[in-house]
């Protein structure tokens, strides 16, 4: 898109992934990378960021969970109803190595899928680690033995899969074989978790960070983070684990729509 | 050999570029991210007395003619940034703290809560085009209402005043004429233009989240310069000359219509955060190229016979 504005586009399909998670699909090549997000706006009420989380050579989809008002309805919408993209925008997941591990937390699996479709084209050995909080919330269960992809999945209360959380597969995993790159997208403390498991087993890592945005191209300062003041949308989303423990409020704090500081 | 620094009321600027209100600016790392790209002051994004979280997003976009913004002041209120914007030595640059009130009296309780912090200067934005109860909205840009807020910042504030006017008007040198009566130590000129609206029209729906937004880059350089020009003519205070400045020859033309130094804010869209060096290099090979050792040798160039 050479500027940034809207490209309004009709809902192709939407997929009941879980409970109170849909996908939406729309038919544009969008050529986004794994990570990347776009604007989605619901025209006339509110534009957020999202990743994408389907796509080929002539569509895209995104997998919304209904938490707030602005997801909520779109939710609620239909085939046909139109919504505005603006993006893809953000850096994205960098594949390297030939063991790669995935772990998804929530919804957080939705921005590692397209890294994991990657990986099987190139053949990449693809482990996804996805954890939830019970089995009603899992996504992409189907879509993952579709795939073919390998997949681990934990419930916090052990209603499908490990009981407990993601974090505990990778523990095993780091100590059992050889992995080349963890990647990760989920709840910050979460992400904190598998972060510092990796440094110390000295393990590359790439972890998709989220903050409040509200611009999405670096402009509106409103997902600077402390105390570099880079911008998440531009510099973000996706850092190493290197750069991630450098990052002041990483798992600490992030700040609201007014730029007020909020505790995790 | 050509020297960028500049003085701004009294204020050590190593080159004229200045982080325009409203770009990034929320923190004070966010601030510091633009001096560590070279940005000789920095301003933050404007404090009002309540917490706000501004307008819906869309909030920018951006079109052939430039950009149009409708954030709609968000920020957590001027009492609770204290600690936020404290000890702003290690920015690297002057800091410049932004409010917006809605008239005298609020204007007046702001001044007072940001005089008390650790703020280089005070700007005052009487020019947003699209936040209901600020700015033009609020009919603060006639020559009344700036000298009377003016006024009022002026008694409650000893740090430098910058007065941040509206390119929306007929005479805009007679408001910058009622700012200088009222103590005002500078102009910034100018705001953003408008306010305009886009429209979506498979969905025939505005875009912005406020519907209406104020018009900055390409589109509005030659009002901005312009009005530089004409208050250049009336004032004897310094302009932070700002609207539209992408290049170091965009910078030159403004100072030669009358500016002291640059406010930069649409620039970091289109050229990203590294456009305050790529600028100030320009300005410094335009210098070099034509003969002028300092800033000052540029300014009011346009205004010579």
């Amino acid at each position: 898109m050479k500027h940034e504005l809207p490209i309004t586009l009709p809902i192709k399909k939407v997929i009941d992934e879980a409970e109170g998670i849909k996908s939406f699909m729309f038919h544009y090549k969008l050529d986004a990378k794994p990570a990347q997000f776009v604007m989605a706006w619901i025209p006339g009420v509110e534009a957020k960021p999202i990743g994408v989380s389907y796509q080929d050579e002539e569509s895209f989809g995104i997998t919304v969970s209904a938490i707030g008002p602005w997801s909520r309805k779109i939710c609620s919408m239909k085939k046909g109803d139109l919504l505005g993209f603006m993006g893809p925008y953000g850096n994205h997941f960098k594949l390297e190595g030939k063991n790669a591990v995935m772990v998804g937390g929530g919804y957080g699996t939705a921005l590692l899928i397209l890294l994991a479709e990657q990986a099987l084209k190139k053949k990449v050995k693809a482990t996804m680690i996805v954890g939830a909080k019970s089995e009603k919330y899992l996504i992409y269960r189907d879509r993952i033995k579709h795939m073919g992809l390998s997949a681990k999945f934990t419930t916090e209360d052990g209603s499908f899969g490990e009981k407990g959380y993601n974090t505990q597969v990778l523990e095993r995993m780091l100590k059992e074989s050889k992995i080349d790159k963890v990647y990760s997208c989920g709840p910050e403390l979460m992400e904190k978790k598998v972060v510092e498991m990796c440094l110390e087993n000295n393990v590359p890592c790439e972890t998709s960070i989220e903050r409040y945005m509200k611009c999405g191209f670096g402009v509106c300062g409103a997902c600077c983070m402390d105390a570099k003041g880079k911008r998440l949308c531009v510099e973000g989303t996706v850092y190493s684990g290197k750069e991630t423990i450098k990052i002041m409020e990483f798992g600490k704090y992030h700040r609201d729509g007014s730029a007020t500081k909020r505790k995790f | 050999m050509e020297k960028l620094e500049t003085k701004l009321c009294g204020l050590k600027l190593r080159n004229p570029t200045v982080l325009a209100s409203g770009i990034v600016g929320v923190s004070k790392a966010s601030v510091s991210y633009a001096a560590e790209n070279g940005a000789g002051a920095v301003t933050i994004k404007s404090l009002t007395t309540d917490r706000r979280e501004g307008h819906p997003a869309p909030i920018i976009l951006t079109y052939e003619g430039g950009m149009l913004n409708s954030v709609g002041y968000s920020n957590p209120g001027i009492d609770n940034v204290e600690d936020e914007f404290g000890e702003l030595k290690s920015v690297g640059a002057p800091v410049i703290g932004s409010i917006t009130g809605k008239d005298a009296e609020d204007f007046s309780v702001l001044a007072e809560k940001i005089n008390g912090m650790d703020f280089a200067a005070v700007e005052i934005a009487l020019s947003c085009p699209h936040t209901p109860g600020y700015g033009t909205m609020a009919g603060q840009s006639t020559p009344e209402a700036t000298g009377e807020i003016t006024k009022a910042v002026r008694e409650k504030t000893d740090k430098p005043l910058f007065v941040k006017l509206s390119p929306n008007v007929m005479a805009i040198s007679e408001i910058a004429k009622a700012a200088e009566k009222a103590g005002a130590d500078a102009i910034t000129a100018v705001n953003t233009l408008g306010p305009g609206m886009i429209i979506d029209v498979k969905s025939t729906k505005p875009v912005l989240g406020g519907k209406i937004g104020g018009l900055s880059g390409d589109g509005l350089r030659p009002v901005a310069v312009r009005c530089v020009y004409d208050i250049y003519k009336s004032v004897k205070i310094p302009i932070i000359g700002t609207g539209g400045i992408i290049t170091g020859e965009h910078a030159v033309q403004m100072m030669m219509a009358g500016a002291s130094a640059v406010g930069i804010g649409t620039a970091v869209y289109n050229r990203g955060i590294g456009v305050f060096n790529k600028i100030n290099d320009e300005i410094s090979r335009f210098m070099k190229e034509n003969g002028y050792d300092s800033i000052e040798d540029m300014r009011g160039k346009a205004h010579e016979a």
